[in-house]
């Protein structure tokens, strides 16, 4: 398995190619034989969890409470090779890695970070992120949620809904307003007031887990506070670390969807020869390649960037606008060239086409990106 | 426990090979180089040992640059040190100067054991271990599907899976062994020691520095030559027989054993 039309791998240090290689590996042996049961019963793979927290994914590219120490091109190929797998997977280290781990790291007390980084790394404890309201998604300043101080304790109602991996969370950080500003709280599984429903009849990400997180009088230790978020930007920060791994991860659906198309364009016959001698057949598959050419070199050069300390968010905007985009075109087209095989879960078009809607949707939609990226350029903001 | 492993990189099995212009040796260009798998297992097993007794686990194997990488995915599982035996006079060494370069980079190492897989995917001639064993005067078994150790005693037992049969041998120490599938479950390296990898001892080691000269090895030294490597034939096309089951039934036994002569 090697898409790499530009040599990119040339651009690429032992170590990083190593890495990629083991979970390359990891994937094509454990991940892509299962994944498309879980994906028909609606069921996140479990058992791959204390595997992969073995191998070290979990928080790989932050520094010391036994995280990896990756750099962020490392990082970035992980993210790829998981959902060369499955986008309920890579979604799954995501959460864990970029939105929890990385809010405890950047916003936690030394005691929550002693608490709980080394333990999620280690795969023990999971955590998710609760962000989206049922009355806000892409508008997430006007949420409803608040807590409200009282003696050594907060007191958190609101609801939160689409939250990856609420139902397996041993802690969730719940965003919420105290005293009109947004704030970062840790709600631990089992606290009193604190509901958590697995949401059903996903046709997308049917291989994760999503739920809904009902709060009512939910009362937390004032120690659960995350003391340095001061306002929308921290949780943004957060999403920038999540947007990056989807960046891609996207490129990894791509690979999956075009590695397929094109063996099958090459094997099934058609008027006495390979669909793929047919050049409507050809030109979709150039369209593939190129696209995934391009993605692999942005993503490449946003990894630098963020390595140097240099990535802006809006270039995380374009990368996760353009790729998860592409991603999408490409699993379009990819099953429409297995044609009725295409449709079903035996080949990994569909599962990759429909995860991607909501790869597409989450982490701020399509249209968000296209905002935030009109603002940077013209300097007006156009989000109302 | 001092702990040797010979490992082969060889090209990967989902690898299209082609026959390179001479005709003798694969293209090499565009294939994508792996660990051998049976040298997987005996890289594990060693791993597994140092981990039980303690001590320290070296992995060498003779090829070009381009085995460094496979040297470095076995320091990423755990191996403590690497060597490289490379010289371009070790061009074309068939399976006797093979082991021969290795046994005299051994010789110059301290070993309790010595690990090899039972074959490598490529060449799949299943003789290096053997000659090594030879060559370096030590007890041997092969295709091991189960290991025991005694270090204190100095004494091995290896299970084999033989024609409709176990069998079990026991040998003194220092022995070679060569490892078969089933012995145990390779481990994926993890990202840390991915990243440790870098900074463990990897040594290049030339004839020279082993005590070879030019005509004991490579081409000039080989037993074998390879004379000439082409790919198998592409398979025929089937035959579809049409018409009346009786007579398609009928002319499928006459094929089966006129042309077929399978019955
Ligand atoms: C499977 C899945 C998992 C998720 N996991 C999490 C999670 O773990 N944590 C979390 O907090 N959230 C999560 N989400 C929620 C996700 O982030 C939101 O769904 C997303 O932000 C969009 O919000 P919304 O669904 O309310 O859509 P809306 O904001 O209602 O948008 C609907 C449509 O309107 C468009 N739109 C909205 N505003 C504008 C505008 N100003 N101009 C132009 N177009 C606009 C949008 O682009 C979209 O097309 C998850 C979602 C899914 C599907």
């Amino acid at each position: 398995m090697k898409i790499d039309f530009f040599n990119t791998e040339s651009l690429l240090s032992e170590e990083e190619i190593l890495i990629r290689n083991t979970i390359r590996k990891f994937v094509d042996e454990r991940v892509i034989p299962i994944i498309g049961d879980h994906f028909e019963k609606g069921t996140f793979p479990m058992d791959l969890i204390p595997d992969l927290a073995k191998l070290g994914v979990f928080g790989a590219n932050l520094q010391g409470y036994e995280c990896a120490g990756l750099n962020n091109v490392a990082y970035g190929l992980i993210m790829q090779e998981l959902e060369r797998g499955d986008s309920g997977l890579r979604s799954f280290v995501s959460v864990q890695s970029a939105l929890v781990m990385y809010a405890i790291y950047t916003y936690g007390s030394q005691e929550q970070k002693e608490k709980w980084l080394p333990s999620m790394a280690r795969g023990e404890k999971f955590g998710c992120f609760g962000l989206t309201e049922p009355d806000y998604g892409s508008n997430p300043a006007g949420m409803q949620a608040r807590a409200v101080k009282d003696g050594k304790f907060y007191i958190l109602n609101g609801t939160k809904r689409w939250i990856t991996n609420g139902s397996i969370a041993d802690v969730a950080i719940i965003w919420a307003k105290l005293n009109g500003q947004i704030r970062g709280f840790l709600v631990e599984k089992g606290t009193p007031g604190l509901t958590v429903l697995e949401m059903k009849k996903k046709l997308s990400l049917r291989a994760s887990i999503t739920s809904e997180l009902i709060l009512e009088d939910c009362r937390i230790p004032e120690e659960n506070l995350l003391p340095k978020t001061e306002g929308l930007k921290s949780a943004l920060s957060c999403l920038t670390q999540a947007r990056y791994g989807i960046a891609w991860g996207a490129v990894g659906s791509a690979m999956a969807c075009y590695e397929e198309a094109l063996n099958y364009a090459k094997t099934r016959i058609q008027f006495d020869k390979p669909i793929a001698s047919f050049q409507l057949i050809q030109e979709k598959l150039v369209f593939m390649l190129t696209e995934i050419t391009k993605a692999q070199l942005m993503c490449l050069q946003l990894g630098r960037l963020k390595d140097k300390g240099e990535m802006d968010y809006t270039q995380v905007s374009m990368a996760k606008l353009n790729n998860v985009h592409m991603a999408l075109e490409i699993a379009r087209e990819a099953r429409d060239i297995l044609g009725a095989n295409g449709i079903s879960l035996e080949y990994s078009a569909i599962r990759h086409m429909n995860n991607l809607e909501s790869v597409k949707t989450y982490e701020g939609t399509e249209n968000m990106h296209k905002l935030i990226l009109g603002q940077k350029i013209t300097g007006i903001p156009a989000f109302n | 426990m001092n702990i040797i492993v010979c490992i082969k990189q060889v090209p990967d099995t989902t690898t299209k090979v082609r026959v390179g212009k001479d005709g003798k040796h694969i293209d090499p260009g565009g294939v994508k180089f792996i660990v051998n798998t049976y040298d997987d297992f005996a890289v594990e097993e060693a791993i597994r040992l140092k981990e039980r007794f303690g001590g320290e686990v070296t992995v060498i194997s003779m090829g070009p640059e381009r085995v460094k990488e496979a040297l470095r995915m076995c320091l990423a599982m755990g191996a403590d040190k690497a060597i490289q035996l490379w010289d371009p006079a070790f061009e074309d060494s068939d399976p006797y100067t093979t082991a021969l370069i290795l046994s005299k980079a051994i010789q110059q190492l301290p070993y309790d054991i010595i690990f090899c897989g039972k074959q490598a995917i490529d060449r799949d001639t299943m003789s290096v271990p053997v000659y090594l064993a030879e060559l370096l005067g030590l007890p041997q078994a092969t295709l091991v599907v189960k290991l025991e150790v005694d270090p204190n005693a100095r004494k091995f037992i290896a299970y084999r899976d033989i024609e409709g049969a176990k069998e079990v041998i026991e040998g003194l120490l220092p022995a070679v062994i060569s490892t078969q599938w089933k012995l145990n479950e390779p481990r994926y390296p993890t990202l840390p020691n991915i990243m440790k990898a870098k900074k463990k001892e990897l040594k290049e080691l030339n004839a020279a520095a082993l005590g070879l000269d030019s005509a004991q090895v490579g081409e000039k030294g080989s037993r074998v030559k390879v004379l000439s490597m082409e790919l198998p034939p592409p398979r025929s096309k089937g035959k579809i027989l049409k018409g009346d089951p009786r007579e398609v039934c009928r002319e499928l036994v006459r094929l089966l054993r006129e042309e077929a002569k399978v019955i």
